[in-house]
Order: C-alpha cells, then sequence, then structure tokens
C-alpha cells in the first residue's frame, strides 16, 4: 500500500511527540484503543484559563497513518478553545491526510483521542463528561 | 555496492536464479513444442526437456521421475493431494487430520472439503510450532485417510518431525501428504527415508519461476492415486490436464539440479548470516524470537519488538523487504494465525518482523538490515506511549482497553 507524502512527513518528522504532566489539573489526557487490535493513542492537552489549547503532544503505538493521524490532531489543537477542538472531525483528518478506506479507522481513533483528553480535563476541573456521540466502532 | 531496497522476504518468493533464466530461455524462444505433440521434432524436444526436468527433481528429492506431476504451483498441489484423495479414498473414510498453522492453501481446501461432508481434525501447535505426535496418533479413527501436515512453516520456519509423523501414519494405514514447499531445496527432503506418499512444492521459492510447482505421488509401498480435480487431455497420467508448462518445468527442473548442488554451501552461508542478524536484533531490549530455533529452516528468523507495531515498523525500515504479522498488512484485521496459534498475544503477533534470506544475501545487506531495524525500533518506541509505560513499570494488563 503506498502512503500519501503527507503520511509519510509526519511519520518521518512526527510533531509534538512527547508527555505533559498529567497530574496537572490543566492537563487532559486521552489513551484510546487497545495493544490486542494494534493501535494506541495517547493524546494531552494543556488548556489555559480561556479555555485556549496551548500546548499538545501526542505518543503513538501502530502504523503510519496511525501516528499521522495523531501528529496531525496535535497540530489542530494548539491555538484552538476546548470547544473547537471538541468539532474536529475524524474525516477532516481523512482528507488532509489523503487516508485510504482501510486506514479511516486511524482518524476515528484520533478524534476519540481528543474527545477523551477533552473528557479528562473537563472531569479534572468539576465539569460533567460529555457524552461521546460518534461511535465508527 | 549496496543496492536498496534490500530484499529479505525469500519465504514470499525468491529471485530467479540467471543459471535458471539461461535453462529456461530456449524453451520460451525457439523451441516452443507442445510436450503433447508426438509427431514432430518440436514435441519431441520439449518432451525431451520436460523428462530431463522430472530427473532433475526426482534426484533432488529421491523418488522415480514417474512420480511427479506437475501443475501451476504449490497451491494447485495442495487441492490436488487433498481433494483427489478425499475423492479416490471415498469408500475407506472421510476424515482428515492437518493442524491450525498450515498455509491457507491446505486450510481453506481442508474446509471444502467439510463442505462436501468430509471431517476435519485441526492439531494445536505448541508455544515452537509443533504438533504433539501423541495427541496426531489419538486423532486417527477408522475413518481417516489422509494427514496433512507441511513440511516446514512459512511464517516462522519451524520443521514437524516428519520421519515421526510418517511412521505414525504408515503403522495406521493413512495417506501422508506434506506441503514440501518452503523445505524442497532448502534442507534435505527424501520422500524414501521420510515416508511420505505426496508432497506438494513450488519452483519460485527456490529460485525458480513462478507458475509452476509439482506434486509428488508414491507409485510403490503402497501406490497412490489421486482423483484428478481438472479434466481435459489426461496429461501427467491422467492426474492433471492441461498442456505442460515447458520453460516452467525446465526452471522447476534446473532449479531443483542447482539446489541440489549447493544446498550444504548455501545453508552454511545462509544460517550464518541468518544466526547474526538474529543474535544482533535479539540485543534490543523486549525482542523475542518465535517459534523452534532448534527444529527450524536455516534462512528464516520471526521475531517480534515489543511495544513497536509490525505495520508502522515496516514502514521504519522502508529500505528492507521483509513481512508483518501485523493485521494491518493483509485484508483481515486480524494478526497472524499462524503466531496466535504458537501462543503469541495479539499485541506481539502485531510486533512481529519475518526476516527470509537466500543465496543472493550478502553480508554487507545483513549488516544494514541490522542497523536500520535497530533504529527504526528505537525510533519507534520513542513514539510509544506503550513502551513509555513499560519503562515506568506500569503492568499493561492493569489497564482496561477500550477495545474497537
Amino acid at each position: 500500500m503506498a502512503y500519501s507524502d503527507k503520511v509519510i512527513d509526519h511519520y518521518n518528522n512526527p510533531r509534538n511527540v512527547g508527555t505533559l504532566d498529567k497530574s496537572k489539573a490543566s492537563v487532559g489526557t486521552g489513551l484510546v484503543g487497545a495493544p490486542e487490535c494494534g493501535d494506541v493513542m495517547r493524546l494531552q492537552i494543556e488548556v489555559d484559563e480561556n479555555q485556549v489549547i496551548t500546548d499538545a503532544k501526542f505518543k503513538t503505538f501502530g502504523c503510519g497513518s496511525a501516528i499521522a493521524s495523531s501528529s496531525l490532531a496535535t497540530e489542530w489543537l494548539k491555538g484552538k478553545t476546548v470547544d473547537e477542538a471538541l468539532a474536529i472531525d475524524n474525516m477532516a483528518i481523512v482528507e488532509e491526510l489523503a487516508l485510504p478506506p482501510v486506514k479511516i479507522h486511524c482518524s476515528v481513533l484520533a478524534e476519540d483521542a481528543i474527545k477523551s483528553a477533552i473528557n479528562d480535563y473537563r472531569v479534572k476541573n468539576g465539569l460533567p463528561a460529555l457524552e461521546i456521540a460518534k461511535s465508527h466502532h | 555496492m549496496l543496492t536498496l531496497p534490500i530484499y529479505l522476504d525469500n519465504n514470499a518468493t525468491t529471485p530467479l536464479d540467471p543459471r535458471v533464466l539461461d535453462a529456461m530461455m530456449p524453451y520460451l524462444t525457439n523451441m516452443f513444442g507442445n510436450a503433447a505433440s508426438r509427431n514432430h521434432a518440436f514435441g519431441w524436444q520439449a518432451e525431451e526437456a520436460v523428462d530431463y526436468a522430472r530427473e532433475q527433481i526426482a534426484s533432488l528429492i529421491n523418488c522415480s521421475p514417474k512420480e511427479i506431476i506437475f501443475t501451476s504451483g504449490a497451491t494447485e498441489a495442495d487441492n490436488l493431494a487433498i481433494k483427489g484423495v478425499f475423492e479416490m479414498y471415498a469408500s475407506k473414510g472421510n476424515h482428515i487430520i492437518t493442524a491450525t498453522t498450515e498455509h491457507k492453501a491446505v486450510l481453506d481446501t481442508c474446509k471444502h472439503i467439510e463442505k462436501l461432508g468430509g471431517k476435519v481434525t485441526y492439531l494445536p501447535v505448541n508455544e515452537e510450532g509443533l504438533i504433539d505426535l501423541q495427541q496426531l496418533e489419538e486423532a486417527i479413527t477408522d475413518k481417516t485417510i489422509l494427514i496433512a501436515l507441511m513440511f516446514a512453516n512459512n511464517e516462522v520456519g519451524v520443521i514437524q518431525p516428519v520421519r515421526e509423523i510418517s511412521k505414525i501414519a504408515k503403522k495406521h494405514g493413512v495417506l501422508f501428504f506434506t506441503d514440501g514447499t518452503q523445505a524442497v531445496g532448502k534442507i534435505p527432503v527424501d520422500v524414501e527415508a521420510d515416508s511420505i506418499d505426496l508432497m506438494a512444492f513450488s519452483a519460485h521459492k527456490m529460485y525458480g519461476p513462478k507458475g509452476v510447482g509439482a506434486l509428488y505421488v508414491r507409485r510403490k509401498n503402497p501406490r497412490v492415486k489421486v482423483t484428478a480435480q481438472m479434466d481435459g487431455g489426461g496429461h501427467e497420467r491422467g492426474m492433471r490436464s492441461g498442456t505442460l508448462n515447458v520453460p516452467g518445468i525446465v526452471g522447476l527442473g534446473k532449479a531443483a539440479e542447482l539446489a541440489k548442488q549447493d544446498m550444504e554451501a548455501d545453508t552454511a552461508r545462509i544460517s550464518a548470516m541468518r544466526d547474526r542478524l538474529e543474535k544482533e536484533l535479539t540485543t534490543i531490549e523486549e525482542s523475542y524470537v518465535n517459534g523452534s530455533r532448534e527444529h527450524r529452516l536455516p534462512h528464516v528468523s520471526n521475531i517480534s519488538f515489543k511495544y513497536v507495531e509490525g505495520e508502522g515498523l515496516m514502514m521504519g525500515v522502508k529500505d528492507l523487504a521483509v513481512s508483518s504479522g501485523s493485521a494491518c498488512t493483509s485484508a483481515s484485521l486480524e494478526p497472524s494465525y499462524v503466531l496466535k496459534a504458537l501462543g503469541l498475544s495479539d499485541d506481539l503477533a502485531h510486533s512481529s518482523l519475518r526476516f527470509g534470506l537466500s543465496r543472493f544475501t550478502t553480508d554487507e545487506e545483513i549488516d544494514f538490515a541490522i542497523n536500520h531495524v535497530k533504529e527504526a525500533v528505537s525510533k519507534l518506541r520513542e513514539l510509544s506511549p506503550l513502551w513509555e509505560m513499560f519503562k515506568e513499570g506500569i503492568d499493561l494488563n492493569s489497564i482496561e482497553w477500550a477495545e474497537h
């Protein structure tokens, strides 16, 4: 299977790899996927008092498309408000990276990771967890 | 000079040996006759070439040239053996014994047999990939007509105890068929000493051309017959109709001759390179060799690099052509059924790479492969949340993963 140039670029030069301090109240962590399925994404966001995402980091166990999807997600998250981040749709990732149909689940996982990180942040800060409506599984 | 990418996927297919191509060339050009044309020189030439190839192959596996039935490859030979025996021996019984780690050409044929009303026992294997001989013997019933077990496995290279298997088959009057695709031409295979009744093999796994293989069918002690699965001109003693692929057969013959001539020297060189590759790659933390290391083909190594995913890893080793047991590489979403049959967890199966060396592999290529894999594993572990958790001492089994 041939990868798009953008997937290869993110794979070769992944953006925002790393770990934020998950004990901080301003940090939300999303850990999605499962080792048995061959994909695990951990996505973290740091949110300031204005609900703006000031930093985002990821680590991913998975194929090139999974790595690229999470790398791209961190790029998009930085500078967005939490509400704007919630609106990120997996199909936008599919489009940007030109993922083939068999790799759409990688984008779904990235979207889940974003929502899961936001929920973690919300719960930590006394807000109710949001229902994650979209499930492609 | 190192030419990239480096081909280390020789269990999938091997390059054509130039000496084989030289032998084939006349039959692809001027000597184009049909081996079944009995009335002119073109036909005689072709028939002579086919007969010679039969002798070259017979000499490699120690059988009579008359016992070789040419096919389009090992898949067809697997089908012909299993379906052909099932039909021919229907009055004796309808039970076949095989194993869960067989190639799909055998497993899917057995599934077909089940649809036709046959009974199939799928033996499990141990963590080394070997079947249990006692279990095999206990599975035999008075309806058993065939034991179908591969000589060597395509994914991990494990070699089954063929002589012990055939002893059990003989004792119970059951035919023994082996898929020899990965073994013939690589390790000594002797249908007499190994007491094999039927054996499938293929040219392109031993530096021959694609699209040609053979089924060995024993003619004496016992005389074995299979019902043809293709109707037509009654070629190949009525067992396989169809105009013979003369250039392909000449190529298979030459490949067999070279295999016999070079096997000892090739094996010594290739296994030394394989061992060095494996020794170096297993210095990587949390790497595991899959399958028996003792009973194994000399040119294969299957290694899992825990906490990195196989397809991601293959993308990282883009200058190497290898295979992975990861689901993402195939149409199905399940990781390798062979590795799972060996008891590997899904995550380890996802993390595996198969290296297959050939007589054309060089030390320089192995050096390159070692460094390339080490760098890729290290890079991907930096990216892996599982590696980070492992390093922090977190038990990954204690986490509730969301299955998807």
